[in-house]
């Protein structure tokens, strides 16, 4: 006996209508399964998500309450802050960072010629976008304006010249947020040129270029900054002639534009190193010469993989510009310590809540850097991939 | 077919200025004369002022009598009879020592963080992320003066001192701790521990022949922990407790006895723990993240457990990648422990090319020693370093 096509069905236990998709467990999706598979997977993770929670609710609270709950924000001295007198528990207390903003701000700089200040800061912002905006139009007129005009009209804006009419101003009367963005304007446009000179000096088949190269790098980079700072203010003047003895803080600029450089040139070094080697043969086959080879074939394509490293040596840098402080410059930091220790508005929160500005200032601006190297090296990244 | 080329003048001999040869030496003789320009004119001027400011030069200062106190001494130091070569060795014991103990606090805190940012648990990750983007990007030095002006100094002053237990003080002047003191008898003691380590060495030596022989695994660590603590705490007891503690006591305007910790000094270690921390933990995740995920799933395929599989797999292939940024972190933090001069603590840059050079005048020297000093540390580590990496490249086919 065969078994037909219609038999066969019949006796099949076989489901043939498909059946449409259920739903996951609820457990294991939403917030529920996202709970229990980022916090609460194992005894272990349970114990630490509950130990960090607390941890949190103990130290998010506090920080609140002390930049805003408990905060002073009117007030003329430091009666206002003080636990004695207001007979309550202060917070930060910001009438005095109020009060001081200008000083923070501008140092001494005498106060009816700080629009050149705001000047400098508007121009140096817009340099600084033109050459980090990448759909900006014209780069190559923006690294001249940047590398070129910026530093010189700051210079004549900032130090003055009387045939224009500008008041010269002492750098001793400097200050605050302007010395701290001097110094590390001068770093980041000295330390690249130089930092790529010394890349290409360590890269040289001349043995004397690249001992001489290699020597600086290698004792620059062995050496803490301060000690490099302590050199270019007490041993500068004594290699000058007497009469060119440079100011404060050109030796300053000087000893962090060196160190800077050596840093500089080890990052573009290994962006050299990265450049396969049949670009550079390719370049001297068409018949370039060595400085048009660079120009043209190896330093675009070395620095642009480099862009990010660049930018966190320059994060290095905005943060190696409070070691000034050291060397008796007033920077922001050390505007800071002066001010907290005035009489006027000396407090038990004084201290921190000057640090807490402090904070703020340098985290906005190294965490914008920060950011936008690693947006960088996404980008870089998904060009490699196409 | 090739009988008539036409036969190519010879080409005319280079001009020798362009010949690659010449140049490159006269461009490296001209680099030279520049640089030794440069060095005579500064050495010149350098000899010219020293002359006008009437500043004596050489190394003659290093055997004259300091004359100044610094406040913490691990060797024996008195302004009156010491040198200022003594207080360069003070200085620069006192820089070692906050730079071996803040390596130690940094590499567990880095290690700590770094894998925390790698946990399955979301909200760790997050905290772990946190520590780290925020101390990065604030600088250090504002980080010590946060621990030492705001933080250290703000805690009570001697009569209201905090007791933290155990016999210990904490207040604006630093933290007083109770000092052993050794009883006949604990020489003995010593003894057992050395003893106790030596054995430790030779029995793991045997058991991992043994592995190598049997396949058979000996409970190395349960022994080690036997003979290096166990030993030394019976040799203790049966010694009779030969170990008594002068304790801190807390008088009207000062504590006597003990030992006292400076706050600069605390505050430096703080600083310079948290923030090398950080970048240690950045370290400590993209090594972990170098070995690829094939290695976790074949170690799983084998049939090992988790933490084996860390142990025996992972980890002595991140290692690799690790240790040398290690190193150099090692080597930020030693430098940067010569941030101190601001907290005033007396390091090797405070008290050499702080006081010492306000003393002496003699800024070449002072500043050269200095320097030299933390160089010779860089190049020693390098070195060791090159050889270690050698020794842990991996052997390619």
């Amino acid at each position: 006996m065969t078994m037909t096509e219609g038999d066969l069905a019949e006796i099949a236990f076989v489901r043939r209508a498909t059946i449409a998709p259920q739903p996951p467990p609820t457990k294991m999706t939403g917030a529920l399964g996202w709970l229990r598979d980022n916090l609460l997977s194992t005894p272990f993770n349970i114990a630490l998500t509950i130990l960090i929670v607390l941890l949190l609710a103990w130290a998010v609270p506090e920080l609140v309450k002390f930049l805003f709950i408990d905060a002073v924000w009117n007030g003329s001295d430091r009666d206002a802050c003080l636990e004695s007198v207001q007979h309550r528990e202060i917070g930060a207390c910001w009438p005095f960072v109020w009060e001081r903003l200008p000083y923070f701000i501008y140092g001494s700089y005498p106060i009816s010629e700080r629009w050149r200040v705001d000047a400098f800061f508007l121009m140096l912002a817009v340099g600084i976008t033109w050459l980090l905006w990448l759909n900006a139009p014209r780069h190559d007129l923006g690294a001249i304006y940047f590398f070129v005009v910026l530093p010189i009209s700051s210079f004549v804006l900032l130090t003055g010249w009387s045939t224009i009419g500008l008041r010269p101003v002492d750098t001793v009367l400097w200050g605050g947020v302007l010395v701290t963005i001097v110094v590390a304007a001068v770093g980041i446009v000295v330390s690249l040129p130089l930092g790529i000179f010394l890349a290409l000096g360590r890269r040289s088949r001349m043995p004397v270029v690249r001992s001489l190269s290699v020597i600086y790098i290698e004792f620059v980079r062995g050496v803490p900054l301060v000690t490099v700072l302590f050199m270019a203010g007490v041993m500068l003047p004594l290699f000058m002639p007497e009469q060119l003895s440079p100011d404060k803080l050109v030796r300053a600029l000087v000893g962090i534009a060196l160190f800077a450089s050596a840093y500089m040139a080890e990052v573009v070094r290994a962006g050299l190193q990265a450049i396969p080697k049949g670009q550079y043969e390719g370049a001297m086959a068409v018949g370039l010469r060595y400085w048009q080879m660079m120009r043209l074939i190896i330093l675009p394509q070395a620095l642009k993989v480099t862009i990010p490293n660049i930018v966190n040596t320059y994060i290095g840098l905005f943060k190696d510009t409070t070691l000034v402080f050291i060397v008796g410059i007033f920077d922001l930091l050390r505007t800071i310590e002066v001010a907290r220790i005035d009489p006027k508005w000396a407090t038990p929160v004084t201290s921190t809540t000057g640090y807490a500005v402090a904070a703020i200032f340098y985290l906005i601006f190294c965490y914008g850097m920060s950011r936008y190297a690693r947006a960088m090296e996404a980008r870089l990244a998904k060009a490699d991939r196409c | 077919m090739s009988t008539d080329l036409p036969t190519l003048p010879r080409p005319a001999p280079v001009v020798f200025y362009n010949d690659p040869k010449v140049r490159s030496i006269a461009y490296q003789i001209a680099l030279f004369a520049v640089v030794a320009f440069l060095v005579y004119g500064a050495a010149s001027n350098a000899i010219e002022n020293l002359a006008r400011a009437r500043i004596a030069s050489g190394f003659g200062f290093w055997n004259n009598v300091a004359g100044f106190d610094i406040s913490q001494t691990l060797i024996e130091y008195s302004s009156r009879g010491s040198t200022y070569g003594r207080a360069f060795w003070v200085g620069l014991l006192n820089t070692l020592l906050v730079a071996g103990i803040g390596i130690v606090f940094a590499t567990i805190l880095g290690f700590v963080v770094g894998i925390s940012r790698l946990s399955s648990n979301w909200l760790l990750a997050k905290v772990a992320g946190c520590y780290v983007e925020i101390i990065r990007n604030l600088p250090l030095l504002l980080q010590l003066l946060f621990w030492y002006n705001a933080v250290l100094k703000a805690l009570p002053d001697i009569r209201e001192s905090i007791a933290i237990g155990g016999g210990a003080f904490l207040n604006n002047r630093g933290l007083f701790l109770p000092t052993p003191i050794f009883k006949n008898g604990f020489g003995a003691v010593e003894m057992a521990l050395l003893a106790g380590i030596v054995g430790a060495i030779v029995f793991r030596v045997w058991a991992r022949k043994q592995q190598e022989r049997t396949g058979r695994q000996a409970p190395v660590l349960m022994v080690t922990l036997a003979l290096v603590i166990g030993l030394p705490i019976a040799m203790f007891l049966l010694a009779g407790l030969p170990l008594g503690f002068e304790f801190p006591r807390a008088g009207r305007f000062n504590i006597t006895g003990g030992a006292e910790v400076l706050p600069e000094f605390v505050a430096l270690l703080f600083g310079l723990s948290i923030y090398t921390a950080a970048f240690i933990a950045e370290v400590v995740r993209a090594g972990i993240l170098a070995v690829s995920r094939g290695q976790t799933e074949a170690a799983y395929s084998l049939g090992l457990r988790p933490g084996l599989t860390q142990r025996l797999i992972v980890v002595p292939q991140a290692m690799r990648v690790i240790i040398p940024p290690l190193t150099s972190q090692y080597l930020n933090l030693t430098k940067n422990s010569s941030l101190a001069v601001a907290i005033g603590y007396p390091d090797l840059v405070q008290v050499f090319t702080g006081t010492v050079l306000n003393q002496t005048g003699q800024a070449l020297e002072v500043v050269a020693i200095t320097m030299l000093v933390y160089l010779v540390i860089s190049l020693v580590t390098s070195f060791l370093m090159n050889i270690y990496n050698s020794r842990m490249a991996l052997a390619e086919r």
